[in-house]
């Protein structure tokens, strides 16, 4: 029995379960008011599908606002926050899009499906931009690497990243991999996509010109991915369907990368008014934001939706998250040119409904109408809620407890400061990722000019001229608990200069913002926190926020994650050729630390290491994060620098010996004056990078540095050949004054161990 | 007018930009053919490029011999057209009977991207003049399914008519029989190739520029053919 407007005036009674799927009673109160009536069973899966945190962003809508309001002026942006992805100008008629996504629920459930899903979406949503995808980056959190979960966990997720990405065609050309036990029930898989194109391909969501005709394309809806409102699926609406729905979606890349092909030729052809990726949500989702950005009416005949499973309710189609789909808005005179060209690529295409001006979103199915709604109250009038919070009753005394000398001893010998070294680069979030990276391809395209372990990934947009973009993310969630307003700042400032010591221009900022549950008062002040430090601090960068994601819920039981705040800088470089690598070259060239150096010891990978965590994060300094930018690009266009290296986790020790492991060249190091040795290598202050500069150079970036007030200091040399001096005959070593010696061999062999011996080989 | 090499696009291939940047660099005129299509529009030289062909749900490269455009390689390529796989495409070319023996899914299982170094061990093909037997190369690997296997006698053949292209120096990295990293016909036309030489012709994105002389043979071998 088909629950239709009708049905749903005689029967205005009729008890409907908008509990179960997760409305409040106010909520499901306003659905009654905004229509005049009790909500049918199709209209009701739509709100509570749309209505939900993950669509609507209820909790977080109110805090958001501040990256808008507080934006810097910028001519750079062409699209801002609220489309799929913003889109930024970098020049010469291109521009980029690019946006990260959090997959983290499903990639616990089903490792593989879940994290190969989450690369799919993410694709989706910059296609629809009208953008190619070039390239994709995963920024991933696990508990400890020896949890056993971590070993059910990590794996899986790897493969599907691969497994997705790979099949698509798409580099991945870096990301995070972070071991914390605060992620042990509840892992991050957030995943990154970035996209080019010309201006004038920009396309934007929204259905326009009445009687232009509304086009369903790409794999079929099954009954994959209804999700947490699988229980609909099971009991309440229609008890001859399909019973229990695996609620993870189910890729097939394949599909994926026909539909971008097919989508990218259809909108070059131009042949799309409008167009939209079918992500979370589904067909709800994409009818109703189309209709509501456009003339604000749609008819849609829902019986001709293609289905792998011809038993699916009108409500489960509606819901069904299936992966590989597209709606296009196209004029009845297109429609056969689009139509061919989807046959081209063999791609299934249908029209299902077309643009009205009735000002309602009506849906039909055999015949009767099921939907008949606004479409702005489904799509873009959700509730917002002011959820209340509090700083947490723990946090002053986690911020009291600092890793001063007396509270973490310190070793002070050279045998201990070695051994410092050792444990810090085998420990698994400074070891050796390759394990991960070599299962992904970061050649395809031909265009990759640095990838992991290199700070950011940085890929050539115009072959002609050289113009290309640099991305990087980043975030220390420990700086984040300790401080979340500081957290999402630090985050902030080692992506921008991560950006900058590759020699690229930081332009753009995007974010996904993993937290606990809004409905707890203490994770609300830590994302109201973290979104407020990180709108200030895009204003001090002088660079826009032009999308973003947040995810909450994460967490087991009453213990929330870590907040999470992770924050992806674009930059642009006008000639690839001039990037700058993290490995020296030549023999001879000098190594200078950049910025100044403090003791400051709490959430770094060396108090993490000893089991602490407390205190204050390291201090942020924007002006002087916005000089070590600017130097750093100066010094790569004017050809000055060869070899650069952000500095941050585990400090200046374990920048050198990447660096050096990169080159596999050895270098002699010496401790500057009145800075105690283990402060010096170990600490994580900010706006730090270790640059390396010819002797020809050498006088003119000093002088450079000096006349704008950069601390500059050489501490070491590229030297290849100090194996036989240090007793170690045809080594590369690395030494540093009369604290150490290191041949590279070991330095890797403890680097490149670790993650094969606890995830396999 | 120099010389066309067609690069064939299945749905699902990944590494067809890049095959025809390696042609342009190498001074040939890239050519696009379409799967579907059974024209090869007069090319000289065919390359069938990495990727997953129709997704490669089922062997790698069973579905690809089957395009229509396939059937006239394959006649052609039997008459001498130089004709190279690189990864899916010499997949399809060992479905295709156009080379003996099969690709299999890595030994350790995962997919592996690495800078792989290769020796040359035949320069008498098509595709290897500008090489010399025993050297040392540099290129990316990137496979799923790489782990090339034949019966011991095709191996030995192999090995005796010095049809072995290039093999895997240092580790192996997919279980591949002998170390074996690409093969040849008897005539020396049809080369395949398990590592990527079109990701190896930019010092800037790639490992080396080790891979432009596989692109570079074939262009003499036309040049003296005309």
């Amino acid at each position: 029995m088909i629950d239709s407007v009708d049905t749903a005036k005689k029967n205005p009674d009729t008890s409907q379960p908008w509990a179960e799927l997760g409305l409040k009673q106010d909520e499901y109160e306003s659905i009654k008011q905004i229509l005049g009536r009790r909500p049918t069973s199709s209209e009701l899966a739509m709100y509570s599908v749309m209505w939900s945190e993950h669509c609507s962003y209820k909790s977080s809508k109110v805090h958001l606002r501040q990256f808008a309001d507080k934006a810097p002026k910028t001519d750079a942006l062409l699209v801002g926050i609220g489309e799929n992805a913003g889109v930024v100008d970098i020049g010469a008629g291109w521009a980029v899009t690019f946006k990260v996504e959090s997959h983290n629920h499903p990639s616990y459930v089903e490792p593989y499906q879940g994290a190969a899903t989450g690369v799919g979406g993410i694709v989706r949503d910059i296609i629809s931009m009208g953008a190619r995808p070039i390239a994709v980056m995963d920024p991933l959190r696990f508990g400890p690497a020896d949890a056993p979960d971590t070993r059910r966990v990590l794996p899986g997720v790897v493969a599907g990243i691969g497994g997705y990405g790979n099949c698509l065609g798409l580099p991945n050309i870096g990301g995070e991999l972070v071991f914390d036990e605060s992620y042990a029930g509840n892992p991050l898989v957030n995943a990154l996509c970035i996209g080019s194109m010309k201006h004038e391909d920009i396309h934007l969501a929204s259905a326009k010109g009445v009687g232009n005709l509304v086009v369903l394309y790409g794999a079929r809806t099954g009954g994959d991915g209804i999700g947490g409102v699988s229980v609909l699926a099971s009991e309440t609406f229609d008890a001859d369907g399909p019973a229990k729905r695996p609620s993870v979606q189910v890729g097939d890349p394949f599909m994926e990368k026909l539909l971008i092909e097919a989508t990218l030729e259809v909108l070059h052809a131009g042949l799309v008014e409008g167009i939209q990726d079918l992500g979370g949500a589904g067909i709800s989702c994409a009818t109703s934001e189309l209709a509501s950005n456009g003339e604000g009416g749609m008819h849609v005949y829902l019986d001709r939706v293609p289905l792998r499973d011809a038993s699916l309710s009108p409500e489960e189609i509606l819901m069904s998250e299936s992966q590989e789909r597209m709606c296009a808005v196209v004029t009845p005179e297109k429609i056969d040119k689009f139509m061919a060209l989807c046959k081209k690529w063999d791609v299934e295409a249908v029209v299902i409904g077309e643009v009205t001006d009735t000002g309602r979103l009506v849906i039909e199915w055999h015949g009767e109408m099921i939907v008949d709604v606004p479409p702005r109250s489904v799509a873009h009038d959700g509730p917002v809620y002011e959820r209340p919070f509090h700083r947490p009753s723990w946090q002053d005394t986690l911020q009291a407890d600092a890793p001063t000398p007396e509270r973490l001893p310190r070793p002070s010998t050279p045998e201990g400061i070695k051994q410092t070294l050792m444990d810090l680069i085998a420990s698994p979030n400074l070891a050796s990722k390759s394990w991960v990276t070599s299962q992904y391809d970061r050649y395809v395209m031909g265009n990759t000019v640095l990838a992991q372990p290199e700070d950011a990934g940085m890929i050539r947009i115009d072959e002609e001229t050289g113009l290309g973009v640099a991305i990087s993310t980043d975030c220390n969630s420990r700086f984040a608990k300790l401080d979340p307003y500081a957290g999402a700042q630090l985050a902030l400032v080692e992506s921008y200069r991560n950006i900058s010591v590759a020699g690229a221009k930081p332009l753009a900022v995007t974010n996904c913002l993993n937290f606990g549950s809004p409905e707890d008062p203490e994770v609300m002040w830590q994302f109201s926190q973290a979104t407020t430090g990180l709108a200030d601090a895009c204003r001090e960068l002088g660079i826009p926020v032009t999308g973003g994601n947040v995810s909450f819920y994460n967490q087991t039981g009453d213990t929330a994650i870590n907040p999470t705040p992770v924050v992806g800088v674009l930059g642009v470089i006008d000639d690839v050729d001039r990037r700058t690598p993290m490995a020296w070259d030549e023999d001879g060239d000098l190594i200078y630390i950049l910025g100044e150096t403090f003791d400051e010891f709490a959430g770094s990978e060396w108090a993490h290491l000893q089991g602490h965590l407390g205190g204050l994060p390291p201090k942020v300094n924007f002006s002087m994060e916005r000089l070590l930018s600017e130097i750093m690009v100066a010094a790569s266009r004017d050809g000055m620098i060869t070899a650069a290296h952000d500095v941050s986790d585990g400090g200046v020790g374990v920048a050198i010996t990447e660096m050096a492991l990169r080159a596999n060249k050895g270098a002699r190091f010496w401790i500057p004056d009145n800075i105690d040795p283990f402060v010096f290598l170990f600490s994580e202050s900010t706006a730090r990078a270790i640059a390396v500069i010819a002797r020809t150079e050498e006088l003119r970036f000093t002088e450079m540095c000096a006349a704008r007030g950069m601390s500059a200091t050489r501490f070491g040399v590229v030297d290849s050949g100090l194996g036989a001096d240090s007793g170690y005959p045809g080594e590369q070593v690395i030494v540093v004054d009369s604290l150490f010696t290191f041949t590279l061999e070991a330095l890797r062999e403890a680097n490149e161990a670790t993650l094969p011996a606890l995830f396999g080989g | 007018m120099s010389a066309r090499i067609g690069v064939v696009t299945f749905p699902g291939s990944l590494d067809d930009a890049d095959a025809a940047r390696a042609i342009r660099i190498a001074g040939a005129t890239p050519v696009a053919l379409w799967h579907g299509d059974a024209n090869l529009q007069n090319v000289d030289a065919v390359v069938l490029p990495g990727g997953f062909s129709y997704g490669d749900y089922l062997r790698c490269g069973a579905i690809a011999k089957f395009a229509p455009v396939m059937s006239l390689i394959i006649e052609k390529a039997q008459a001498g057209l130089p004709v190279l796989g690189i990864c899916n495409g010499f997949q399809i070319l060992c479905e295709s009977h156009l080379l003996p023996g099969a690709l299999t899914r890595n030994d350790h299982q995962h997919f592996i991207c690495v800078d792989q170094k290769l020796q040359i061990e035949s320069n008498e093909t098509l595709w290897t003049r500008d090489f010399v037997p025993g050297q040392q190369i540099v290129i990316p690997l990137k496979n799923g399914e790489g782990g090339y296997v034949a019966s011991e006698a095709t191996l030995d053949e192999l090995f005796s008519e010095n049809r072995v292209v290039a093999t895997y120096v240092g580790n192996n990295p997919n279980g591949s029989y002998r170390n074996i990293a690409g093969i040849s016909n008897k005539a020396g036309n049809v080369v395949g190739l398990m590592p990527h030489p079109e990701h190896a012709v930019e010092a800037l994105t790639g490992p080396s520029t080790d891979g432009i002389p596989f692109f570079t043979s074939v262009l003499k071998s036309l040049v003296g053919a005309t």
